[in-house]
């Protein structure tokens, strides 16, 4: 019994820790219409720079500042938002792949240079030596995991709400008017590229956030982390769940999780012993195939974006909602 | 350092080989093709399957032509390959872009491009296997050419060399002499235009598709001939593609040939500076650079 409930929590938390990632892919794809296809890059520098940041000094490695954890996450996540800060000023100007390109390229190249640059990150073996909070005055590792799970679950609901707050307001209304038509937004004296920019920084930052958290939670991180696989995942999540929609971004990102272990569970119990090597493999091809059939069949998600057409009318603006 | 540049060249080749269709495509249909890469992946396992029953059905086409280790067999296998990978670009194109173009936005492409890549990749390396294969055990020695300074080159690099160059030549005969290659700029420039004035533009972006399909797979052959057969050849080629393409600016076959040579000397001299295991993202690094110099690329217009 307490082995469900630990796994459960386990598995809660991957999957919030995930869920918070699609979040940030929502800010972008389906809030500002941006393709960000490098998740993997902004999700491996908040896990990466949390560790470098708040880890124990490790001989012959830099880094292990020992920073407090809060001040070791918030660098984690600035640092994602400068990455994103660099990649958004070359392309956000240009045509839309641009960006696409771009954030593939940075993803592929923080891979290369994760694996690579061992003073830095440990090369291919990872980064360890880091001491998760309050972890040794708690003691029970599953009263930990209990804890670091209603933590994560806080990130989760603020991000949530957060986002949810940002997108009703004034300016959520500009990003979905750029998304939708960025000439009709410019004549109204709007900056796109500026809000597109803010935007990218803004979504990659909590990627950051996530990549944070999930290193914490594994107190460790390896290029095995940050394999291209995540950003499909994260984009699986956001597609089957409904881009644009926050709810289907949770949504999405539980059903994926689960699918996701489910089939890695049944395939390694099913698979004959020669075809083990290959589950992964297998898996990829599921992956692939929901967002290639998501977007023929359902484009919307399981929880299509609810569109609202604001009318200035009399005086307070009413709202009426249109189902796509 | 010149054999560097030797090496980068003929990398070269293989990058515009592949960014040719990628560039067509991208200025065609208006989205970044993810999956194109991949089908040098296919050009390659198709080579491998047709030189196999190529070898199997006509015993005599086992002899190596001059002092390659390419059989005749391979070299029939490299054509059919072309063939074939052409074809199963349209049949992608049918399957999924086709039916996105025609009810969601450019973005939805490059998306939906990205799930192809992972199906095609995986579903090489399920059916293929993860290991890397050879077309040939036979080992083929280099001939210096020079040895002060020392330079070395096989054979095969010689025969690819060639054969991409001539590739391209054809192609830049087809585009500027043939009533096609018109009326595929003529869609490029004003695909409205160009319907007006009687092009089909369904066979206009039909067969671009095969010539780029065709063309990634000979450039799959020609990569895996010079190293191996691998899954993983879409997924190292798809960033020095899309940087051949954006340094000679979108659309432009010739931007993305010189795109292309220009990728691979860049790639070649790299590995002098730096250690081998950053050369991944070397093309990054380009389109970095070109986006905050020159954003439109060599021969692109203005956006």
């Amino acid at each position: 019994m307490t082995g469900v409930v630990s796994y459960l929590v386990f598995f809660l938390t991957i999957a919030s820790i995930l869920a918070i990632a699609v979040l940030g892919l929502n800010l972008h794809w389906g809030n500002t219409g941006l393709f960000n296809g490098g998740i993997a890059a902004f999700f491996g520098m908040g896990a990466y720079m949390t560790i470098i940041l708040g880890g124990t000094p490790q001989t012959g490695q830099f880094g292990g500042f020992g920073l407090v954890y809060p001040m070791a996450l918030v660098g984690g996540i600035c640092a994602s938002g400068l990455l994103a800060w660099i990649v958004g000023v070359a392309t956000l100007k240009l045509r839309h792949d641009y960006l696409a390109i771009a954030t593939f390229g940075v993803a592929v190249a923080f891979e290369s240079f994760v694996r690579n640059t061992e003073w830095l990150t440990g090369g291919a073996k990872g980064l360890r030596g880091f001491e998760r909070p309050l972890e040794a005055m708690i003691g029970d590792p599953f009263v930990f995991n209990l804890c670091f799970f209603v933590f994560v679950l806080a990130v989760l609901v603020v991000v949530y709400f957060g986002l949810g707050r940002l997108i009703r307001s004034p300016y959520g209304r500009l990003l979905r008017a750029i998304r939708e038509d960025e000439d009709a937004a410019q004549s109204l004296g709007k900056n796109p590229a500026k809000v597109r920019l803010a935007s990218f920084i803004t979504g990659s930052m909590i990627l950051g956030a996530s990549g944070g958290l999930y290193a914490t939670f594994y107190a460790f991180v390896s290029p095995d982390d940050v394999l291209p696989i995540l950003t499909f995942q994260i984009w699986a999540m956001l597609i089957v769940g409904g881009a644009g929609n926050n709810k289907g971004a949770l949504l999405g990102a539980f059903v994926i999780w689960a699918a996701w272990t489910a089939s890695g569970w049944v395939l390694a119990r099913v698979a004959p012993v020669e075809m083990q090597l290959y589950t992964g493999t297998m898996q990829y091809i599921l992956i692939g195939l929901v967002i290639v059939g998501m977007l023929l069949l359902r484009p919307q998600g399981l929880l299509p974006e609810r569109l609202v057409i604001s009318q200035s009318g009399s005086g307070t603006a009413r709202r009426s909602v249109q189902s796509t | 350092m010149i054999q560097a540049l030797l090496d980068g060249i003929l990398v070269g080749s293989v990058v515009a080989l592949g960014a040719i269709g990628l560039t067509m495509i991208m200025h065609l249909l208006r989205f970044a093709n993810f999956s194109h890469a991949e089908l040098l992946s296919i050009g390659a396992y198709a080579a491998l399957v047709f030189d196999g029953i190529f070898a199997a059905v006509l015993p005599a086409s086992k002899a190596a032509v001059g002092s390659l280790s390419l059989t005749w067999a391979l070299f029939l296998a490299i054509i059919a390959a072309m063939v074939l990978t052409g074809l199963s670009a349209i049949v992608i194109d049918r399957l999924v872009f086709k039916r996105i173009r025609e009810t969601a936005g450019p973005l939805s492409m490059v998306f939906a491009s990205f799930g192809v890549a992972l199906i095609i990749r995986s579903g090489l390396s399920l059916v293929f296997g993860l290991k890397t294969r050879l077309y040939s055990d036979d080992i083929v020695f280099a001939v210096t050419i020079s040895t002060n300074p020392q330079l070395l080159i096989k054979p095969d690099q010689v025969f690819v060399f060639c054969a991409a160059v001539l590739i391209m030549l054809v192609l830049h005969l087809v585009l500027s002499r043939t009533t096609f290659g018109w009326a595929l700029r003529a869609v490029a420039e004003n695909p409205a235009l160009a319907q007006v004035a009687g092009v089909r533009l369904s066979t206009v972006v039909s067969v671009t598709w095969v010539v780029g399909g065709a063309l990634a797979g000979a450039a799959g052959v020609f990569h895996a001939l010079d190293n191996q057969v691998s899954p993983m050849i879409g997924h190292n080629f798809v960033l020095a593609v899309f940087a051949a393409t954006i340094v000679g600016g979108i659309g432009s076959v010739y931007g993305a040939v010189i795109g292309g040579f220009l990728v691979g000397i860049a790639f070649g001299l790299a590995l002098v500076i730096m250690p081998p295991g950053y050369s991944p993202a070397m093309p990054f690094l380009i389109i970095l650079a070109v986006l905050f110099i020159r954003p439109q690329g060599i021969f692109g217009e203005q956006r």
